[in-house]
């Protein structure tokens, strides 16, 4: 039943934020209802799919089993504050050259989690990714494009070249008409 | 002409066959996407179920007093509220009824009962909880065989005394239908006649598509203009609207059906679910917004199932391993109401394409669907309808019947394979295969997978009494049936399963199409785009593509049964060509030549030997709203409504190695190869894609998905806790490939590809691993294959002894 609301403080994607919640409201809900970031995604409501992901003091977290409460002070990071300066993330640029994604639900909290797999290891195995982004469910790619995707990223954010899979004209001149 | 300038002319138009970058990826990839549960309306309630925690029950009382007492709670609806708007039953897809709300009955564990409306989601749900409602329990039934003895339960009471369904006679309480196809008494001579016939039961069980979005939908019903717009997860929102627009009486043009960002379907989303209703009924009564968005637990356990097929398979054959003769038995659970979707004449789909890839001379099907306390459905999960089943039956009865013979599964498929110069085919089912070429597919997967060595790997594995993991190889070389449908075959609701494409060229050579498909993740305005630039020569990067807005789109069937390229495709195509024929005219005009004097040339046409005499899409499309020839009017537009002369065929041949552990039942996919031939391909990158997705889906299926139930009829496995959706670890790496085998009868020769990949993938893991245990005399395991299932395996072979 309905508690005493109490005002909670964060930090989100750099700006400070101040919302009215009751004890028992889920940080997912404050983001996309108050905060009107619709940008990570309900897909379980049980911490197993992975689509609410957002990162909270450094640590990756599922915000579906989180309350807002628990956020007091936080430094928020979700995928609406990923691009800066106009210029996308190289996981976002990663997701789109490497065709990382479909029907995009699963795909903010599918960069989030990257982004901070990136920051603990720089230069992951294919497994190393397969293991870390194992809190993230996706029906629609089957994960290998997922995998190519932080890849991808990884070697921008090492300051590496970087080139896509899946060049334009590949197939063209194979003449299929 | 250098080669350059058509490569960077060919770069610019970015048409069929390239690997173009999707054109949705910027708003996902920034958390801009618009799915059904960001939509906020001003005065928007939202709207929370309260379901049966019974199988079967009478329900005896509800009161809502006191969760209408708690602040924020606007209404309770009950059956007994929507009555007066005759909304507490609604029409199925199948010809049958669907309780909105129990009508003083619940026949499935969480029906739908009560619809709760409050100010926000905690309020709603907390009033859910405070609707106290009073049930008698009755007894359940679960198993399809059980329902239709003598003394089950009668799981219909409203449908006492109609012996005739929607698909003929009915010869029991809960049995829905009988359908029958192929010649019964030949098929029988063929197998009276047989050297050696083979026999197998097997189940496919009951699972769920669970897209990572749940379904749910905004209704807003504007009470002084009487328009209702409902936002809505829908695969299908042209057919949504013709439904409301019956339940309601509120005619079509003051509906307005909007599927925005759709986060997967997989067939979930092609249903017209209670919950819609009653947002929709809510609107309109209290005439403010009202969403509702199920739960993960509601999803994988109200609204739609897929599968629940208990089949038995037949062949008859010569000593050599030709077939002669197919016969098929099924028992098919439809749960409490048959909310099947599948085109109205067709109450199994398409499943008469179990003859498969092979020259079978002889086939009959038989068919009974039945009624259980089971939640609704029969949707097709990443297939057409019904052909996973189908395809998962002929693919494992070749597997028995090799066995039986001790021939090898390849050969016996190269043996019975429909060949080359057979098509088109007609099968003793009445299908005609459009063109396919499975034994060159066979053979190039064969070859990739050096398929000698690894059954000569297997041999020594198998040999080896210490072995501690089991070898299978699975082989599958499916064919798919999609692209529903001729309308002369296939109708919804009576509306023929054409699809539709309208496109705009505006004057200064960008353009708008419009079609009546629902992109879920397949990139539709990407591929589409493709299309109209090849086809009519304006590059895609200037295209945009809608769908989706029954307001703004033209009326089409949907997306599902892979039938958005085999139909929509081809209507973009035709559209785009009628757009090229009038460009054409113009172009004559302006170049006071005739127009067979033209030629297109990617982007431009060009006066027939005069190079450099030429007029570019671009300028053609000035020119049509200022300069055209007499007579002609003005503007650049086309329309067009496909109505497909046939459905196309896709095919392919897998093959699975996995290794299974006899001690602890860990089975490992080493490889899976995956060749497959959808026709022309439009964007190879996002073929790529879409068979990842499905043989992944596959993998969930094959090896761990179910929704099983007890005996009182409570369903088990409903979260996903419990149902297995793989993770980036269990999934392996794919290897895909493929042949081009165009379809004769479609505009471009494509044939749609993003099911395939499922309908093949899960008879190939259990092809895969029923060989591991093949040399033990094993010739088939139910799904799923989990590591218990196979440990029991082992364990009953006593192969988990030291």
């Amino acid at each position: 039943m309905p508690k005493k609301k109490t005002v909670v403080s964060f930090k989100l994607n750099g700006q400070s934020v101040d919302v009215l919640v009751e004890p028992r409201e889920l940080l997912i809900h404050t983001l996309r209802e108050k905060c009107a970031h619709t940008g990570p995604h309900i897909g379980c409501e049980t911490t197993h799919c992975g689509a609410c992901t957002v990162d909270m003091n450094g640590t990756s977290v599922k915000s579906c089993t989180v309350l807002t409460v628990q956020a007091a002070e936080a430094e928020l990071l979700t995928i609406e504050g990923m691009a800066q300066g106009g210029e996308l993330h190289a996981l976002q640029e990663g997701f789109m050259q490497e065709h990382g994604l479909q029907c995009g639900f699963c795909t903010p909290g599918m960069i989030t989690r990257a982004f901070r797999l990136l920051k603990e290891n720089p230069n992951p195995t294919d497994e190393e990714i397969r293991f870390g982004m194992a809190g993230n469910l996706c029906r629609c790619t089957g994960y290998q494009n997922i995998v190519k995707s932080v890849q991808y990223a990884a070697r921008k954010l090492r300051g590496e070249t970087v080139t896509t899979s899946h060049p334009l004209l590949e197939e063209v001149s194979t003449g299929t008409r | 002409m250098n080669a350059q300038t058509t490569i960077d002319r060919l770069t610019k138009l970015e048409g069929i066959g390239c690997a173009r970058k999707r054109r949705e990826d910027p708003r996902f990839i920034q958390g801009k996407g618009n799915y059904v549960d960001d939509v906020k309306m001003p005065g928007m309630c939202v709207g929370v179920m309260v379901r049966s925690p019974y199988a079967h029950a009478r329900v005896k009382r509800i009161d809502s007093s006191a969760a209408l007492k708690l602040p924020g709670v606007i209404a309770v609806i009950t059956a007994e509220e929507l009555k007066p708007f005759k909304l507490h039953w609604m029409p199925t897809l199948a010809g049958d009824v669907q309780a909105v709300l129990a009508d003083g009955k619940v026949s499935f564990q969480n029906q739908e009962v009560a619809f709760v409306i409050a100010e926000d989601r905690y309020l709603a749900a907390d009033a859910a909880e405070r609707v106290e409602v009073e049930y008698e329990e009755l007894p359940a039934v679960v198993d399809p065989f059980k329902a239709l003895e003598q003394g089950a339960p009668v799981v219909r009471e409203d449908l006492a005394g109609k012996n005739v369904g929607a698909h003929g006679a009915r010869r029991h309480h809960n049995h829905i239908f009988t359908w029958q196809i192929g010649d019964r008494d030949k098929t029988a001579r063929a197998f009276d006649a047989a050297d050696v016939t083979v026999k197998q039961d097997m189940l496919y069980p009951r699972v769920h598509p669970c897209p990572l979005e749940t379904c749910g939908c905004v209704a807003s019903f504007d009470k002084v203009k009487g328009d209702l717009t409902v936002y809505i997860t829908s695969q299908a929102p042209h057919v949504v609207r013709t439904v409301v627009g019956l339940l309601s009486s509120i005619p079509e043009s003051q509906i307005r059906i909007i599927s925005p960002d759709i986060g997967g379907g997989f067939g979930n989303k092609v249903g017209v679910y209670p919950g819609y209703v009653c947002a929709i009924a809510a609107s309109i009564v209290l005439g403010r917004p009202v969403k509702w968005i199920e739960s993960r637990a509601e999803n994988l356990t109200t609204t739609a199932f897929a599968r629940d097929y208990w089949m038995t398979g037949e062949l008859a054959a010569t000593q050599d391993g030709i077939i002669k003769a197919l016969r098929v038995n099924v028992t098919a659970d439809h749960g409490a109401f048959d909310a099947c979707a599948d085109p109205t004449k067709w109450p199994a789909g398409m499943f008469h394409v179990c003859t498969g890839s092979y020259n079978i001379p002889n086939a009959f099907v038989s068919v009974d669907g039945v009624y259980t306390n089971k939640f609704p459905g029969g949707v097709s999960y990443r297939c057409s309808f019904r052909v996973t089943e189908a395809v998962y039956l002929i693919e494992r009865m070749i597997d028995v019947l090799a066995q039986k013979l001790n021939i090898d599964k390849a050969e016996i498929r190269l043996r019975n394979f429909v060949r080359k110069e057979q098509f088109p085919y007609t099968t003793p089912l009445g299908l005609e295969y459009d063109s396919g070429d499975y034994e060159t597919a066979l053979r190039k997967a064969l070859s990739a997978m050096d398929y000698k060595g690894l059954r000569a790997e297997q041999a020594i594995r198998r040999a080896d009494p210490n072995a501690e993991w089991l070898m299978g190889i699975g082989v599958a070389t499916f064919t798919e049936i999609v692209g529903a449908g001729p309308s002369k075959m296939c109708d919804i609701l009576g509306v023929g399963m054409f699809d539709s494409c309208e496109i705009r060229v505006h004057p200064d050579g960008s353009a708008i199409a419009r079609m009546g498909t629902m992109t879920q993740g397949q990139g539709h305005q990407t591929t589409y785009a493709q299309i109209i630039a090849s086809e009519a020569g304006i590059p895609a990067s200037v295209i945009q593509v809608e769908e989706g807005d029954t307001s703004t789109a033209p009326y089409g069937l949907g997306t599902y049964g892979s039938r958005s390229t085999p139909v929509a495709g081809a209507a973009v195509a035709r559209a785009s060509r009628k757009i090229r024929e009038k460009a054409r005219r113009i172009a004559a005009h302006l170049l006071e030549v005739s127009p067979d004097d033209l030629e297109f040339d990617l982007d431009r046409f060009t006066v027939k030997g005069s190079p450099g005499q030429e007029k570019t899409l671009k300028e053609i499309a000035w020119a049509a709203y200022n300069n055209v020839p007499q007579g002609m009017e003005m503007g650049l537009e086309a329309v067009d409504y496909y109505d497909p002369p046939n459905f196309t065929f896709p095919f392919g041949a897998y093959i699975c190695v996995l290794d299974i552990n006899r001690y602890t039942g860990e089975s490992k996919v080493r490889r899976f190869y995956a060749l497959d031939d959808c026709g022309t391909r439009i964007n190879p990158m996002i073929i790529e894609g879409q068979i990842h997705g499905g043989l992944t889906e596959g993998l969930a299926v094959a090896m761990g998905q179910e929704l099983p139930y007890d005996e009182q009829g409570n369903v088990l496995g409903g979260t996903l806790m419990d149902y297995f959706l793989p993770t980036a670890l269990e999934t392996p790496v794919w290897e895909t490939d493929f042949t081009v085998t165009p379809s004769p009868h479609h505009p471009i020769g494509a044939k749609g590809v993003a099911e395939s990949p499922h309908v093949g993938s899960v008879p190939c893991f259990t092809a895969a691993v029923v060989d591991a245990f093949a040399h033990l005399g094993i010739t088939h395991i139910n799904m799923p294959h989990n590591a218990y299932r196979l440990w029991q395996q082992s364990h009953a072979l006593g192969l988990d002894r030291h």
